[in-house]
Protein backbone atom coordinates (compact mmCIF):
# COMPACT_ATOMS: atom_id res chain seq x y z
CA UNK A 1 0.00 0.00 0.00
CA UNK A 2 0.96 3.30 -0.69
CA UNK A 3 2.04 5.83 1.73
CA UNK A 4 -1.10 7.56 3.10
CA UNK A 5 -0.98 11.21 2.14
CA UNK A 6 -2.12 12.38 5.63
CA UNK A 7 -1.00 10.28 9.09
CA UNK A 8 -1.93 11.66 12.46
CA UNK A 9 -1.10 9.17 15.78
CA UNK A 10 -2.16 10.35 18.62
CA UNK A 11 -2.69 13.71 18.40
CA UNK A 12 -3.37 15.66 21.04
CA UNK A 13 -3.96 19.99 21.46
CA UNK A 14 -4.29 21.73 23.84
CA UNK A 15 -4.95 25.69 24.17
CA UNK A 16 -4.76 28.21 27.15
CA UNK A 17 -5.10 25.17 29.30
CA UNK A 18 -8.18 23.48 27.45
CA UNK A 19 -7.97 20.49 25.70
CA UNK A 20 -9.24 20.92 22.20
CA UNK A 21 -8.41 17.75 20.53
CA UNK A 22 -7.41 14.33 22.02
CA UNK A 23 -6.01 11.13 20.71
CA UNK A 24 -6.89 11.81 17.50
CA UNK A 25 -5.63 9.02 14.84
CA UNK A 26 -6.60 9.50 11.28
CA UNK A 27 -4.91 8.12 8.14
CA UNK A 28 -6.14 9.65 4.65
CA UNK A 29 -4.90 7.55 1.92
CA UNK A 30 -4.33 9.08 -1.29
CA UNK A 31 -7.31 10.09 -4.02
CA UNK A 32 -9.94 10.40 -0.70
CA UNK A 33 -12.21 12.99 -0.60
CA UNK A 34 -13.04 12.96 3.46
CA UNK A 35 -15.65 15.38 5.18
CA UNK A 36 -14.81 16.22 8.29
CA UNK A 37 -18.04 16.73 10.41
CA UNK A 38 -19.14 18.21 13.61
CA UNK A 39 -20.98 21.17 15.62
CA UNK A 40 -19.18 24.23 16.06
CA UNK A 41 -16.55 23.88 18.66
CA UNK A 42 -16.02 19.96 18.05
CA UNK A 43 -12.48 20.43 17.06
CA UNK A 44 -12.72 20.28 13.00
CA UNK A 45 -10.59 23.56 12.41
CA UNK A 46 -8.08 23.11 14.92
CA UNK A 47 -8.19 19.83 13.49
CA UNK A 48 -6.76 20.65 10.24
CA UNK A 49 -4.67 23.74 10.72
CA UNK A 50 -3.00 21.05 13.27
CA UNK A 51 -2.05 19.07 10.71
CA UNK A 52 -0.88 21.73 8.43
CA UNK A 53 1.20 23.20 11.41
CA UNK A 54 -0.21 25.98 11.62
CA UNK A 55 -1.58 25.44 15.92
CA UNK A 56 1.10 23.57 17.51
CA UNK A 57 0.33 19.47 18.81
CA UNK A 58 0.73 19.35 22.45
CA UNK A 59 1.28 15.64 21.43
CA UNK A 60 1.17 12.84 18.52
CA UNK A 61 2.89 12.64 15.34
CA UNK A 62 1.41 13.98 11.90
CA UNK A 63 3.64 13.05 8.83
CA UNK A 64 1.99 14.44 5.94
CA UNK A 65 2.99 12.30 2.21
CA UNK A 66 5.29 10.50 4.46
CA UNK A 67 7.48 13.50 5.85
CA UNK A 68 7.33 14.88 9.43
CA UNK A 69 5.80 18.21 9.77
CA UNK A 70 8.50 21.02 9.42
CA UNK A 71 10.87 22.48 6.73
CA UNK A 72 11.30 19.10 5.15
CA UNK A 73 7.53 18.62 4.34
CA UNK A 74 6.44 18.83 0.79
CA UNK A 75 4.76 21.87 0.95
CA UNK A 76 4.14 22.75 -2.56
CA UNK A 77 2.18 19.42 -2.78
CA UNK A 78 -0.31 21.08 0.01
CA UNK A 79 -2.88 23.66 -0.62
CA UNK A 80 -4.77 24.96 2.03
CA UNK A 81 -7.68 27.41 2.18
CA UNK A 82 -9.01 29.07 4.87
CA UNK A 83 -12.23 30.10 5.90
CA UNK A 84 -11.87 33.91 5.05
CA UNK A 85 -9.37 36.39 4.07
CA UNK A 86 -7.75 37.63 6.87
CA UNK A 87 -9.43 41.35 7.83
CA UNK A 88 -8.70 43.81 5.80
CA UNK A 89 -5.03 45.98 6.33
CA UNK A 90 -4.38 49.46 5.56
CA UNK A 91 -2.31 48.73 2.43
CA UNK A 92 -3.91 47.55 -0.50
CA UNK A 93 -3.63 44.13 -2.23
CA UNK A 94 -4.87 42.84 -5.77
CA UNK A 95 -6.41 39.63 -6.14
CA UNK A 96 -2.75 38.94 -8.30
CA UNK A 97 -0.76 39.85 -5.34
CA UNK A 98 -2.44 37.80 -2.90
CA UNK A 99 -2.58 34.71 -5.13
CA UNK A 100 0.96 35.16 -6.21
CA UNK A 101 1.78 34.76 -2.70
CA UNK A 102 0.61 30.91 -2.74
CA UNK A 103 3.63 30.10 -5.05
CA UNK A 104 5.77 30.38 -2.56
CA UNK A 105 6.22 27.25 0.27
CA UNK A 106 8.80 25.96 2.78
CA UNK A 107 11.89 27.67 1.54
CA UNK A 108 10.63 28.85 -1.78
CA UNK A 109 11.03 32.44 -0.75
CA UNK A 110 10.73 34.00 -4.15
CA UNK A 111 8.40 33.24 -6.73
CA UNK A 112 9.36 30.91 -9.33
CA UNK A 113 9.87 31.37 -13.01
CA UNK A 114 6.47 31.67 -15.08
CA UNK A 115 4.68 33.12 -11.65
CA UNK A 116 2.60 35.77 -13.32
CA UNK A 117 0.87 33.73 -16.00
CA UNK A 118 0.30 30.72 -13.28
CA UNK A 119 -1.06 33.14 -10.87
CA UNK A 120 -3.34 34.59 -13.97
CA UNK A 121 -4.21 31.20 -15.14
CA UNK A 122 -5.34 30.59 -11.43
CA UNK A 123 -7.57 33.85 -11.39
CA UNK A 124 -9.19 32.44 -14.44
CA UNK A 125 -9.95 29.40 -13.24
CA UNK A 126 -11.97 30.79 -10.47
CA UNK A 127 -13.47 33.61 -13.01
CA UNK A 128 -11.83 36.13 -11.65
CA UNK A 129 -9.57 37.01 -14.66
CA UNK A 130 -10.75 40.40 -15.41
CA UNK A 131 -10.54 41.25 -11.84
CA UNK A 132 -7.15 40.42 -10.80
CA UNK A 133 -5.50 43.39 -10.71
CA UNK A 134 -8.63 44.90 -8.39
CA UNK A 135 -8.18 45.23 -4.79
CA UNK A 136 -9.17 42.21 -2.61
CA UNK A 137 -11.13 44.09 -0.67
CA UNK A 138 -13.19 45.85 -2.44
CA UNK A 139 -14.64 42.59 -3.37
CA UNK A 140 -17.30 40.90 -2.30
CA UNK A 141 -17.14 37.97 0.31
CA UNK A 142 -17.62 35.20 -2.94
CA UNK A 143 -15.30 36.78 -4.67
CA UNK A 144 -13.27 36.72 -1.95
CA UNK A 145 -13.61 33.18 -1.08
CA UNK A 146 -12.62 32.41 -4.98
CA UNK A 147 -9.55 33.98 -4.51
CA UNK A 148 -8.02 31.85 -1.82
CA UNK A 149 -9.23 29.02 -4.11
CA UNK A 150 -7.14 30.29 -6.57
CA UNK A 151 -4.75 30.91 -4.07
CA UNK A 152 -4.32 27.40 -2.93
CA UNK A 153 -4.76 26.02 -6.33
CA UNK A 154 -2.09 28.13 -8.10
CA UNK A 155 0.82 25.58 -7.05
CA UNK A 156 -0.93 22.65 -8.41
CA UNK A 157 -1.52 20.36 -4.95
CA UNK A 158 -1.78 16.80 -4.35
CA UNK A 159 -3.60 17.39 -1.45
CA UNK A 160 -6.51 20.15 -1.20
CA UNK A 161 -7.68 21.31 2.40
CA UNK A 162 -10.68 23.27 2.91
CA UNK A 163 -12.69 24.92 5.81
CA UNK A 164 -15.95 25.40 5.68
CA UNK A 165 -16.26 26.32 2.39
CA UNK A 166 -19.77 26.39 1.66
CA UNK A 167 -20.76 28.70 5.01
CA UNK A 168 -22.20 32.21 4.07
CA UNK A 169 -21.25 31.73 0.63
CA UNK A 170 -23.85 32.39 -1.97
CA UNK A 171 -24.57 29.36 -4.36
CA UNK A 172 -22.91 30.53 -7.61
CA UNK A 173 -19.88 30.52 -5.43
CA UNK A 174 -20.48 27.38 -4.37
CA UNK A 175 -21.00 25.53 -7.45
CA UNK A 176 -17.08 27.02 -8.02
CA UNK A 177 -15.70 24.79 -4.81
CA UNK A 178 -17.69 21.86 -5.72
CA UNK A 179 -16.68 22.09 -9.68
CA UNK A 180 -13.53 22.90 -8.60
CA UNK A 181 -13.09 19.97 -5.79
CA UNK A 182 -14.77 17.07 -8.72
CA UNK A 183 -12.42 18.27 -11.27
CA UNK A 184 -9.11 17.64 -8.81
CA UNK A 185 -10.64 14.15 -7.26
CA UNK A 186 -10.75 12.96 -10.92
CA UNK A 187 -7.34 14.19 -11.41
CA UNK A 188 -6.43 12.16 -8.18
CA UNK A 189 -5.80 14.81 -5.69
CA UNK A 190 -6.66 13.97 -2.36
CA UNK A 191 -9.47 16.62 -0.52
CA UNK A 192 -9.92 16.94 3.17
CA UNK A 193 -12.97 19.06 3.62
CA UNK A 194 -14.45 21.12 6.53
CA UNK A 195 -18.27 20.78 6.09
CA UNK A 196 -21.43 21.82 8.93
CA UNK A 197 -23.57 19.51 6.66
CA UNK A 198 -22.50 17.32 3.05
CA UNK A 199 -24.90 19.70 1.47
CA UNK A 200 -23.80 20.28 -2.46
CA UNK A 201 -20.69 18.08 -1.54
CA UNK A 202 -22.36 14.93 -0.80
CA UNK A 203 -22.21 13.32 -3.82
CA UNK A 204 -18.14 13.70 -3.79
CA UNK A 205 -17.51 12.43 -0.66
CA UNK A 206 -15.81 8.64 -0.08
CA UNK A 207 -15.75 8.76 3.81
CA UNK A 208 -16.67 10.65 6.40
CA UNK A 209 -15.17 11.65 10.00
CA UNK A 210 -17.28 12.89 12.54
CA UNK A 211 -15.72 14.92 15.88
CA UNK A 212 -17.40 15.48 19.14
CA UNK A 213 -15.91 17.21 21.81
CA UNK A 214 -12.62 16.94 20.18
CA UNK A 215 -12.70 13.24 19.77
CA UNK A 216 -13.23 10.84 16.60
CA UNK A 217 -17.04 9.82 16.99
CA UNK A 218 -17.45 8.62 13.11
CA UNK A 219 -15.41 7.00 10.67
CA UNK A 220 -16.40 5.39 7.57
CA UNK A 221 -19.20 5.98 5.04
CA UNK A 222 -20.70 9.59 4.62
CA UNK A 223 -23.89 9.80 7.51
CA UNK A 224 -27.20 9.40 5.75
CA UNK A 225 -29.19 12.52 5.65
CA UNK A 226 -32.90 11.72 7.36
CA UNK A 227 -35.92 11.13 5.57
CA UNK A 228 -36.97 13.14 3.04
CA UNK A 229 -33.29 15.56 2.93
CA UNK A 230 -32.10 12.02 1.55
CA UNK A 231 -34.15 12.13 -1.61
CA UNK A 232 -32.33 12.88 -5.07
CA UNK A 233 -34.53 15.73 -5.63
CA UNK A 234 -33.89 17.48 -2.49
CA UNK A 235 -32.32 20.79 -3.10
CA UNK A 236 -30.06 21.61 0.36
CA UNK A 237 -29.66 25.20 -0.23
CA UNK A 238 -33.15 26.12 -0.53
CA UNK A 239 -34.50 28.87 1.76
CA UNK A 240 -36.31 26.69 4.49
CA UNK A 241 -39.77 28.29 5.37
CA UNK A 242 -39.32 30.12 8.34
CA UNK A 243 -40.68 28.27 11.74
CA UNK A 244 -42.76 29.83 13.86
CA UNK A 245 -41.42 32.33 16.58
CA UNK A 246 -42.35 31.85 19.84
CA UNK A 247 -44.53 34.43 21.23
CA UNK A 248 -43.41 36.64 24.06
CA UNK A 249 -45.10 40.16 24.75
CA UNK A 250 -46.45 41.96 23.08
CA UNK A 251 -45.59 41.89 18.67
CA UNK A 252 -44.37 44.99 16.93
CA UNK A 253 -45.50 45.68 13.71
CA UNK A 254 -44.78 48.28 10.94
CA UNK A 255 -47.29 49.60 8.73
CA UNK A 256 -46.60 51.88 5.40
CA UNK A 257 -49.08 53.70 4.14
CA UNK A 258 -48.83 54.76 0.48
CA UNK B 1 22.74 85.09 -8.56
CA UNK B 2 20.84 82.76 -11.11
CA UNK B 3 18.83 80.17 -9.62
CA UNK B 4 21.13 77.77 -11.72
CA UNK B 5 23.78 79.27 -9.78
CA UNK B 6 22.48 78.54 -6.30
CA UNK B 7 21.91 75.06 -7.07
CA UNK B 8 25.34 74.34 -8.31
CA UNK B 9 26.45 76.01 -5.21
CA UNK B 10 24.03 73.73 -3.15
CA UNK B 11 25.80 70.77 -5.16
CA UNK B 12 29.09 71.58 -4.67
CA UNK B 13 28.97 71.72 -0.52
CA UNK B 14 30.39 68.50 0.18
CA UNK B 15 28.38 69.17 3.57
CA UNK B 16 25.23 68.99 1.39
CA UNK B 17 26.35 66.35 -0.55
CA UNK B 18 26.76 63.36 1.92
CA UNK B 19 23.57 65.07 3.21
CA UNK B 20 21.58 64.76 0.33
CA UNK B 21 23.10 61.34 -0.33
CA UNK B 22 22.17 60.12 3.47
CA UNK B 23 18.64 62.40 2.98
CA UNK B 24 18.02 59.93 -0.58
CA UNK B 25 19.32 57.11 0.91
CA UNK B 26 16.94 57.35 4.02
CA UNK B 27 13.88 58.61 2.14
CA UNK B 28 14.02 55.39 -0.48
CA UNK B 29 14.15 52.71 2.59
CA UNK B 30 12.24 54.03 5.43
CA UNK B 31 9.11 53.75 3.72
CA UNK B 32 9.79 50.22 2.10
CA UNK B 33 10.10 48.77 5.98
CA UNK B 34 6.91 51.12 6.66
CA UNK B 35 4.82 49.61 4.12
CA UNK B 36 5.31 46.11 5.60
CA UNK B 37 4.92 47.84 9.44
CA UNK B 38 1.79 49.80 8.42
CA UNK B 39 0.55 46.12 6.60
CA UNK B 40 1.38 44.12 9.86
CA UNK B 41 -0.71 46.92 12.04
CA UNK B 42 2.54 47.71 13.74
CA UNK B 43 2.58 51.39 12.79
CA UNK B 44 4.34 52.48 15.86
CA UNK B 45 6.96 50.05 15.70
CA UNK B 46 8.83 52.28 14.24
CA UNK B 47 8.72 54.50 17.50
CA UNK B 48 9.37 51.73 20.16
CA UNK B 49 12.44 51.02 18.10
CA UNK B 50 13.12 54.66 18.66
CA UNK B 51 13.04 55.10 21.85
CA UNK B 52 14.67 51.32 22.41
CA UNK B 53 17.59 53.20 20.34
CA UNK B 54 18.54 56.13 22.85
CA UNK B 55 19.70 53.67 25.07
CA UNK B 56 21.72 51.88 22.82
CA UNK B 57 23.16 55.47 21.95
CA UNK B 58 23.59 56.48 25.32
CA UNK B 59 25.17 52.69 26.02
CA UNK B 60 27.80 53.00 23.37
CA UNK B 61 28.85 56.59 24.68
CA UNK B 62 29.30 55.04 28.02
CA UNK B 63 31.34 52.51 26.63
CA UNK B 64 33.45 54.56 24.68
CA UNK B 65 34.49 57.25 27.86
CA UNK B 66 35.19 53.81 29.52
CA UNK B 67 37.12 52.77 26.61
CA UNK B 68 38.67 56.34 25.96
CA UNK B 69 37.85 56.84 23.29
CA UNK B 70 38.13 60.23 21.06
CA UNK B 71 35.87 61.38 20.55
CA UNK B 72 33.35 59.76 22.94
CA UNK B 73 30.49 59.30 20.38
CA UNK B 74 32.32 57.42 18.10
CA UNK B 75 30.53 54.18 19.70
CA UNK B 76 26.60 55.78 19.22
CA UNK B 77 25.87 54.32 16.15
CA UNK B 78 27.08 51.03 16.66
CA UNK B 79 25.36 50.98 20.27
CA UNK B 80 22.03 52.46 18.23
CA UNK B 81 22.33 49.43 16.21
CA UNK B 82 22.72 46.75 18.95
CA UNK B 83 19.61 48.24 20.86
CA UNK B 84 17.15 48.58 18.35
CA UNK B 85 17.94 45.07 16.97
CA UNK B 86 17.18 43.61 19.98
CA UNK B 87 14.56 45.54 20.98
CA UNK B 88 12.75 45.11 17.74
CA UNK B 89 13.14 41.02 18.41
CA UNK B 90 11.45 41.66 21.58
CA UNK B 91 8.95 43.15 20.53
CA UNK B 92 8.05 40.82 18.26
CA UNK B 93 8.13 38.12 20.57
CA UNK B 94 5.95 40.01 22.54
CA UNK B 95 3.27 40.18 19.70
CA UNK B 96 3.96 36.52 18.62
CA UNK B 97 2.52 35.40 22.30
CA UNK B 98 -0.13 37.21 22.58
CA UNK B 99 -1.67 40.68 21.40
CA UNK B 100 -3.38 41.55 24.92
CA UNK B 101 -0.42 42.31 26.62
CA UNK B 102 1.56 43.30 23.63
CA UNK B 103 0.43 47.03 24.07
CA UNK B 104 1.21 47.01 27.36
CA UNK B 105 4.99 45.69 26.79
CA UNK B 106 5.36 48.29 24.08
CA UNK B 107 4.83 51.04 26.17
CA UNK B 108 7.10 50.01 29.04
CA UNK B 109 9.91 49.40 25.93
CA UNK B 110 9.07 52.97 25.26
CA UNK B 111 9.45 54.95 28.30
CA UNK B 112 12.00 52.21 29.47
CA UNK B 113 13.91 53.13 26.37
CA UNK B 114 13.82 57.16 27.28
CA UNK B 115 14.55 56.70 30.65
CA UNK B 116 17.68 54.52 30.32
CA UNK B 117 19.22 56.73 27.34
CA UNK B 118 18.82 59.67 29.87
CA UNK B 119 20.23 57.97 32.88
CA UNK B 120 23.08 56.17 30.63
CA UNK B 121 24.14 59.10 29.28
CA UNK B 122 24.65 61.06 32.41
CA UNK B 123 26.51 58.01 34.05
CA UNK B 124 28.61 58.36 30.67
CA UNK B 125 29.94 62.02 31.78
CA UNK B 126 27.52 63.55 28.86
CA UNK B 127 24.23 65.57 29.11
CA UNK B 128 20.68 65.21 27.93
CA UNK B 129 22.22 67.99 25.45
CA UNK B 130 24.17 65.52 24.06
CA UNK B 131 21.16 63.27 23.31
CA UNK B 132 19.24 66.19 21.31
CA UNK B 133 20.95 66.12 18.21
CA UNK B 134 19.66 61.74 17.60
CA UNK B 135 15.91 62.66 19.27
CA UNK B 136 16.19 65.36 16.51
CA UNK B 137 18.43 64.62 13.92
CA UNK B 138 21.31 66.43 12.70
CA UNK B 139 21.75 65.99 9.27
CA UNK B 140 24.56 68.86 8.77
CA UNK B 141 26.87 67.12 11.03
CA UNK B 142 27.01 63.61 8.90
CA UNK B 143 30.67 62.50 8.54
CA UNK B 144 31.87 60.29 6.16
CA UNK B 145 32.33 57.35 8.31
CA UNK B 146 28.19 57.99 9.32
CA UNK B 147 27.35 58.04 5.59
CA UNK B 148 29.55 55.17 4.72
CA UNK B 149 27.37 53.30 7.92
CA UNK B 150 24.12 54.59 6.09
CA UNK B 151 25.11 53.47 2.58
CA UNK B 152 25.78 49.58 3.83
CA UNK B 153 22.81 49.78 5.80
CA UNK B 154 20.15 51.08 3.18
CA UNK B 155 21.63 48.86 0.67
CA UNK B 156 20.92 45.86 3.41
CA UNK B 157 17.34 46.92 3.72
CA UNK B 158 16.53 47.59 0.52
CA UNK B 159 17.89 44.51 -1.06
CA UNK B 160 16.10 42.27 1.56
CA UNK B 161 12.54 44.38 1.68
CA UNK B 162 12.37 44.23 -2.34
CA UNK B 163 13.85 41.31 -2.78
CA UNK B 164 12.20 39.57 -0.73
CA UNK B 165 8.70 41.27 -0.97
CA UNK B 166 6.41 38.89 -2.06
CA UNK B 167 7.71 36.41 1.08
CA UNK B 168 7.20 39.51 3.49
CA UNK B 169 3.92 40.42 1.82
CA UNK B 170 3.06 36.49 2.60
CA UNK B 171 3.72 36.59 5.97
CA UNK B 172 2.10 39.89 6.81
CA UNK B 173 -0.64 39.78 5.02
CA UNK B 174 -2.14 35.99 5.63
CA UNK B 175 0.11 34.66 8.23
CA UNK B 176 -1.99 31.25 9.00
CA UNK B 177 -1.70 30.64 5.40
CA UNK B 178 2.13 31.50 5.49
CA UNK B 179 2.47 28.68 8.18
CA UNK B 180 0.55 26.46 6.60
CA UNK B 181 2.72 26.97 3.69
CA UNK B 182 5.69 25.63 5.42
CA UNK B 183 7.21 29.47 5.06
CA UNK B 184 9.51 30.10 7.80
CA UNK B 185 7.10 32.64 9.48
CA UNK B 186 8.77 33.49 12.70
CA UNK B 187 12.64 34.00 10.79
CA UNK B 188 10.60 36.26 8.14
CA UNK B 189 8.70 38.26 10.77
CA UNK B 190 11.90 38.73 12.82
CA UNK B 191 13.46 40.08 9.32
CA UNK B 192 11.02 42.71 9.22
CA UNK B 193 11.60 43.61 12.78
CA UNK B 194 15.67 43.53 11.89
CA UNK B 195 15.21 45.65 8.94
CA UNK B 196 13.00 47.92 11.07
CA UNK B 197 15.82 48.46 13.44
CA UNK B 198 18.44 49.21 10.91
CA UNK B 199 16.22 51.72 9.34
CA UNK B 200 15.61 53.64 12.43
CA UNK B 201 19.32 54.08 13.50
CA UNK B 202 20.19 55.25 9.78
CA UNK B 203 16.96 57.51 10.12
CA UNK B 204 18.50 58.57 13.19
CA UNK B 205 20.81 61.37 11.86
CA UNK B 206 18.55 62.22 9.38
CA UNK B 207 15.30 62.99 11.32
CA UNK B 208 16.10 61.93 14.59
CA UNK B 209 14.49 58.84 16.81
CA UNK B 210 11.44 60.74 17.62
CA UNK B 211 10.71 61.44 14.39
CA UNK B 212 11.81 58.05 12.31
CA UNK B 213 8.47 56.59 12.38
CA UNK B 214 6.90 59.64 10.67
CA UNK B 215 9.19 58.73 7.33
CA UNK B 216 8.50 55.25 7.16
CA UNK B 217 5.01 55.92 8.37
CA UNK B 218 3.51 58.89 6.29
CA UNK B 219 4.84 58.17 2.75
CA UNK B 220 2.77 55.32 3.12
CA UNK B 221 -0.49 56.90 4.31
CA UNK B 222 0.04 58.96 1.44
CA UNK B 223 0.40 56.22 -1.12
CA UNK B 224 -2.79 54.30 -0.60
CA UNK B 225 -4.78 57.13 -1.13
CA UNK B 226 -3.94 56.04 -4.75
CA UNK B 227 -1.99 53.46 -5.43
CA UNK B 228 -4.13 49.63 -6.15
CA UNK B 229 -1.93 47.53 -5.00
CA UNK B 230 0.57 46.23 -1.92
CA UNK B 231 3.68 46.93 -4.68
CA UNK B 232 2.47 49.98 -6.23
CA UNK B 233 1.80 51.08 -2.77
CA UNK B 234 5.18 50.55 -1.66
CA UNK B 235 7.43 52.35 -5.03
CA UNK B 236 5.34 55.29 -4.46
CA UNK B 237 5.70 55.82 -1.01
CA UNK B 238 9.53 55.38 -1.43
CA UNK B 239 9.35 58.19 -4.24
CA UNK B 240 7.24 60.30 -1.82
CA UNK B 241 9.72 59.37 0.83
CA UNK B 242 13.01 60.36 -1.59
CA UNK B 243 10.99 63.92 -2.97
CA UNK B 244 9.98 64.98 1.07
CA UNK B 245 13.52 63.92 1.96
CA UNK B 246 15.38 66.19 -0.92
CA UNK B 247 12.60 68.94 -0.50
CA UNK B 248 13.06 69.39 3.38
CA UNK B 249 16.55 70.06 2.90
CA UNK B 250 17.33 71.73 0.31
CA UNK B 251 14.80 74.32 2.02
CA UNK B 252 16.91 74.18 5.11
CA UNK B 253 19.77 75.47 3.10
CA UNK B 254 18.44 78.39 2.37
CA UNK B 255 16.11 79.10 5.57
CA UNK B 256 17.51 78.29 9.15
CA UNK B 257 15.18 75.37 10.19
CA UNK B 258 15.86 71.99 11.48
CA UNK B 259 16.08 69.91 8.64
CA UNK B 260 14.28 66.75 10.27
CA UNK B 261 11.58 68.22 11.45
CA UNK B 262 11.12 70.06 8.41
CA UNK B 263 11.03 66.78 6.05
CA UNK B 264 8.57 65.42 8.50
CA UNK B 265 6.14 68.29 8.43
CA UNK B 266 6.07 68.35 4.47
CA UNK B 267 5.63 64.87 4.59
CA UNK B 268 2.01 65.29 6.56
CA UNK B 269 1.50 68.27 4.45
CA UNK B 270 1.45 66.68 1.60
CA UNK B 271 -0.56 63.75 3.02
CA UNK B 272 -3.25 66.24 4.11
CA UNK B 273 -4.03 68.07 0.98
CA UNK B 274 -3.83 64.76 -1.28
CA UNK B 275 -6.37 63.03 1.22
CA UNK B 276 -8.44 66.31 0.53
CA UNK B 277 -8.37 66.29 -2.85
CA UNK B 278 -8.46 62.90 -3.74
CA UNK B 279 -11.75 62.51 -3.94
CA UNK B 280 -12.06 65.63 -6.28
CA UNK B 281 -8.99 63.94 -8.26
CA UNK B 282 -10.20 60.65 -8.59
CA UNK B 283 -12.73 59.97 -11.72
CA UNK B 284 -16.12 59.09 -10.31
CA UNK B 285 -16.42 55.22 -11.30
CA UNK B 286 -19.51 54.67 -13.52
CA UNK B 287 -22.25 52.91 -11.41
CA UNK B 288 -22.26 49.53 -12.37
CA UNK B 289 -23.39 45.72 -11.13
CA UNK B 290 -20.63 44.12 -9.35
CA UNK B 291 -21.88 41.21 -10.30
CA UNK B 292 -23.25 41.44 -13.66
CA UNK B 293 -22.58 37.49 -14.25
CA UNK B 294 -24.60 36.35 -11.50
CA UNK B 295 -28.49 35.92 -11.28
CA UNK B 296 -30.34 38.16 -8.76
CA UNK B 297 -32.08 35.60 -6.71
CA UNK B 298 -33.43 37.78 -4.50
CA UNK B 299 -37.61 38.46 -5.45
CA UNK B 300 -38.96 40.74 -3.86
CA UNK B 301 -42.94 39.27 -3.81
CA UNK B 302 -44.40 42.55 -4.28
CA UNK B 303 -42.52 42.86 -7.63
CA UNK B 304 -43.68 39.94 -9.64
CA UNK B 305 -47.38 39.53 -10.45
CA UNK B 306 -48.70 36.80 -11.94
CA UNK B 307 -50.58 38.55 -14.58
CA UNK B 308 -47.98 39.82 -16.45
CA UNK B 309 -46.05 43.30 -16.20
CA UNK B 310 -46.08 45.09 -12.83
CA UNK B 311 -48.43 47.50 -11.68
CA UNK B 312 -48.60 49.20 -8.93
CA UNK B 313 -51.95 51.08 -7.28
CA UNK B 314 -51.31 54.81 -7.78
CA UNK B 315 -50.73 56.51 -4.22
CA UNK B 316 -54.02 57.96 -3.08
CA UNK B 317 -53.25 61.04 -0.89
Amino acid sequence: MSTPVIEATGLGVTLGGQPILDGIDLSVPAGEVLALLGANGSGKSTLVRTLLGVVPRTSGEVRLFGAPLGPSAPWHRIGYVPQRLPAAAGVPATAYEVVSSGLLHGRTLRPPRGHRRRALAALDDVGLGDRAFQRVQEMSGGQQQRVLIARALVRDPDLLVLDEPTSGIDIPTQATFVDTVSRLHDAGTTVVVILHELGPFAPLIDRAVVLRHGRVAHDGAPPRARDEHAGEWHDHTHAHPDPEPPRTGPSLSVEVNP
Amino acid sequence: MTAWDQVVELLSSPLMQRALLAAILVGAAAPVVGTFLVQRRMALMGDGIGHVALTGVALGWLVGSWAGLVPQDTLALPGAVVAAVVGSIVIELVRERGRTSGDLALALMFYGGIAGGVLLIKLAGGTNANLISYLFGSISTVSSADLWWTVGLAVLVLTLGVGLRTALFAVSHDEEFARASGLPVRLLSMLVATIAALTVTIAMRVVGLLLVSALMIVPVAIAQLFARSFGRTMMLASVVGVVVSIAGLVLTYWQDIPPGATIVVLAILVYAVTATLQPLLRRPAPPRDPHPDMVDDVLLVDDVTDDGPLSRPAPTA
